[in-house]
């Protein structure tokens, strides 16, 4: 498979009053082209830090200590800002979590979505409005016609976000970077997004970074699904791989917090304590104090991957050889007792493991 | 989660909406009937849920029953008084009783101003606090019941994450110690855990305070897990309404059971071949007129008069089941 992106090493800290707060901490990570890879993971983690150094918006007071983001050949953090607003809105999208700010309220909606053709492109303005009002019309807004002059406030919280999903494809990105696009949408336009971007990647090969909350969507979207914990990723596998055979105690946590349609119960799961403080992370895994099964080594140092298939990696001291067998939740022993009666009826493939050895070598 | 509640006739109404309509643009090209005409009420002590699709009109509803319009047509109701006749001198007052918790995490925060400002705002108002020492043990009181640590109350909004803001508007809103807060959207800007933890808090201070919510949201599952009642929005009318346990058990408007057959669920498999039931809008334009039937006790549909007969048949026929 061909990487269109490939991450390594990323390390960024926020210079702040209180302190240097380390955000990202060595995050690896590749996406493949065509696929739509999910980021999930505790709010705060830095989903959207590390997404938003992709597109070189990273706040002022940011500083990326080390590490390399590769496009095309290219390492994105060391191209200048003119070579990087090349890229921005024309290659690359990104769908911003907070559709208000990412409006301009003084402008109409009609061109605001028009825009990144006249910039990147060089299109008729006419056509250009043309081709807007049909994106417009494709993300679900009714009467897009007549709405064309109308202001981002005239518009309800999910019909902005739809909008600024508008000015993201109207390009036909090869990367879209999606920031929680959808958690303003009810499940309806939420699944008529979904189709969309579905339909997009079939159409144009676009590949998606997709970061969400819910897990209904990512189940229904994602290949693959990388889990974050303050600043790292913890887990990352195949979307089958995360949900029917998790292996990091914080992933069991966030599958076991869902309620579902039958949860009748008078409370619901919540992982106990909160995130650690970034201004002095843990030396040992972060989530250890929050972690039920956590061992005295969790609180030592931090746990290499552990390879669980060639495509499913976890970051968790219970992988060790010589750590104790030890029972999960019971629903995650109900999520892989389905896991084991799919594949065995061959309704999804077994993931595959070659070579020899545990510990995935840091070179990958 | 109705069971442990007196029947709702016996209940007292905190809220009631009665024939609303809000429109927007009236008369112009762009008009929108964002509400056109709907009614219900919410008892003290219940969890009222609104569902819909975006643009359905949810948000107007909370806007409009915190005065932030003027309805173009019909009353709202609080404790008995109609609020477009509040008097000044009641006005400050009403303000404390009612709050909202907002959609957008980020327009709804000042940014320039720092978190325990934005949080003790509704204390220096009303005056709850004495001083600067009483003031600074409420914010950090408040910032641990939503999560936050005490050290985050001299950075700026522009400093935290979305869920991280969300709190903060939470916290804001829990303060004044209000008696109905209108939840629009809360939770849907925060990871599933956080979800928990919030809904968990959300409910803990309901049964201490008997507190009343309005909870706006499109997490189906979560909106059936903390409400009493359900109501169903559609192009700002109202197509179902009935305890959240009927309304997903034994839907019977059509656009219910659409709504409910796109429910995402965290399980890759039943994803990749899950099947949305699709949803004919004809029954809400073909010109007749409907107004919200009581199908069985409790259970209104938005109907005809002739439609009635079939609901109750699709009623019937659930009951038979169970
Ligand atoms: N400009 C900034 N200055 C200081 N700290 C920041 C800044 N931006 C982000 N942070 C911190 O970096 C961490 C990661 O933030 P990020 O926005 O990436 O979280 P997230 O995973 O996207 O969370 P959410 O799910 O709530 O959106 C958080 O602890 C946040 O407080
Ligand atoms: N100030 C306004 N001017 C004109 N139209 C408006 C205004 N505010 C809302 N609308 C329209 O009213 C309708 C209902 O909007 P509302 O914000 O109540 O929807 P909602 O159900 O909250 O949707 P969402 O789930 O997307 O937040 C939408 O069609 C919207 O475009
Ligand atoms: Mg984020
Ligand atoms: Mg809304």
């Amino acid at each position: 498979m061909e990487k269109i992106l490939e991450v390594k090493d990323l390390q960024i800290d926020f210079d702040t009053f209180a302190g240097s707060v380390k955000a990202i901490r060595n995050v690896d990570f590749h996406l493949n082209k065509g696929e739509t890879l999910a980021i999930v993971g505790e709010s705060g983690s830095g989903k959207s830090v590390t997404v938003r150094s992709i597109m070189g918006l990273l706040a002022n007071n940011a500083q990326v200590t080390s590490g390399s983001i590769d496009f095309k050949g290219r390492d994105i953090l060391k191209l200048s800002n003119r070579e990087i607003e090349k890229i921005r809105g024309n290659d690359i999208s990104m769908i911003f979590q907070d559709p208000m700010t990412s409006l301009d309220p003084t402008m109409p909606i009609g061109k605001q979505v028009a825009e990144p053709l006249l910039i990147h492109g060089s299109m008729s303005k006419k056509k250009a409005m043309a081709r807007a009002e049909e994106v417009l019309e494709l993300v679900g807004i009714t009467n897009a016609k007549n709405r064309m002059k109308d202001y981002p406030h005239q518009f309800s919280g999910g019909q902005r976000q739809r909008i600024v999903i508008a000015i993201a494809i109207v390009n036909y990105p090869e990367i879209l970077i999606a920031d929680e696009p959808t958690t303003a949408l009810d499940v309806t336009i939420q699944a008529q997004i979904i189709d969309l971007m579905k339909e997009l990647q079939n159409k144009i090969e676009t590949s998606i970074i997709f970061i969400t909350h819910d897990l209904g969507v990512v189940a229904g979207i994602a290949d693959r699904v990388a889990v974050m914990y303050a600043g790292k990723i913890i887990e990352y596998g195949s979307v089958d791989e995360i949900f029917y055979n998790p292996q990091h105690p914080y992933t069991w946590g966030l599958l076991n917090s869902m309620p579902t349609l039958d949860t009748d119960s008078d409370r619901l799961y919540a992982i106990p304590g909160t995130p650690p403080n970034l201004l002095n992370p843990p030396k040992g895994d972060a989530f250890a104090p929050r972690n039920p099964y956590a061992m005295a080594i969790d609180y030592e140092a931090m746990p290499p991957f552990f390879k669980i298939s060639d495509t499913h990696y976890a970051a968790t001291w219970l992988l060790h050889p010589d750590a104790p067998k030890t029972e999960p939740p019971v629903a995650i022993k109900k999520r892989q007792a389905e896991f084991q009666r799919l594949v065995a009826e061959g309704k999804i493939n077994q993931p595959e493991y070659e070579e020899e050895g545990g510990v995935k070598d840091d070179a990958e | 989660m109705m069971q442990n509640n007196p029947q709702p006739q016996e209940r007292k109404k905190l809220v009631e909406v009665k024939h609303l309509k809000q429109y927007f643009n009236a008369g112009r090209r762009n008009e929108v009937k964002a509400i056109d005409d709907i009614s219900f009420e919410i008892y003290e002590g219940e969890t009222f849920g609104l569902v819909g699709e975006s643009g359905s009109g949810k948000s107007t509803t909370g806007r409009s029953i915190i005065r932030l319009y003027t309805p173009t047509s019909g009353e709202i109701e609080f404790n008995g008084t109609d609020i477009s006749k509040i008097k000044h001198k009641d006005m400050l007052q009403f303000r404390r009783e009612m709050q909202m918790i907002f959609q957008d995490p980020y327009a709804s925060l000042n940014p320039r101003m720092k978190v325990k400002d934005i949080i003790a705002e509704g204390l220096d108002i009303h005056h709850l606090v004495k001083n600067e020492a009483e003031r600074d043990a409420r914010v950090n009181e408040l910032l641990d019941l939503v999560g936050l640590s005490h050290d985050h109350a001299t950075r700026y909004p522009h400093e935290f994450s979305g869920g991280q803001r969300q709190r903060i508007g939470i916290a804001r809103a829990l303060a004044v110690e209000p008696r109905f807060i209108i939840a629009d959207e809360p939770i849907s800007a925060l990871d599933v855990s956080i979800q928990a933890q919030v809904v968990n808090l959300l409910r803990d201070i309901q049964k201490e305070q008997n507190l009343t919510y309005l909870f706006i949201a499109h997490d189906l599952s979560m909106v059936k897990y903390i409400s009493d009642r359900i109501a169903v929005m559609h192009n700002g009318r109202l197509m179902e309404l009935s305890s959240a346990d009927e309304v997903y058990n034994h839907p019977l408007h059509p656009y219910t059971k659409s709504l409910l057959s796109a429910v995402p669920l965290p399980d890759p498999f039943y994803e990749r071949n899950r099947h949305r039931k699709g949803y004919d809008d004809r029954i809400e334009t073909d010109g007749q007129l409907r107004s919200l039937k009581e199908i069985v006790p409790g259970h209104f549909v938005l109907a005809t008069e002739e439609e009635v007969a079939g609901y109750q048949a699709a009623a019937e026929e659930y009951h038979l089941d169970d």
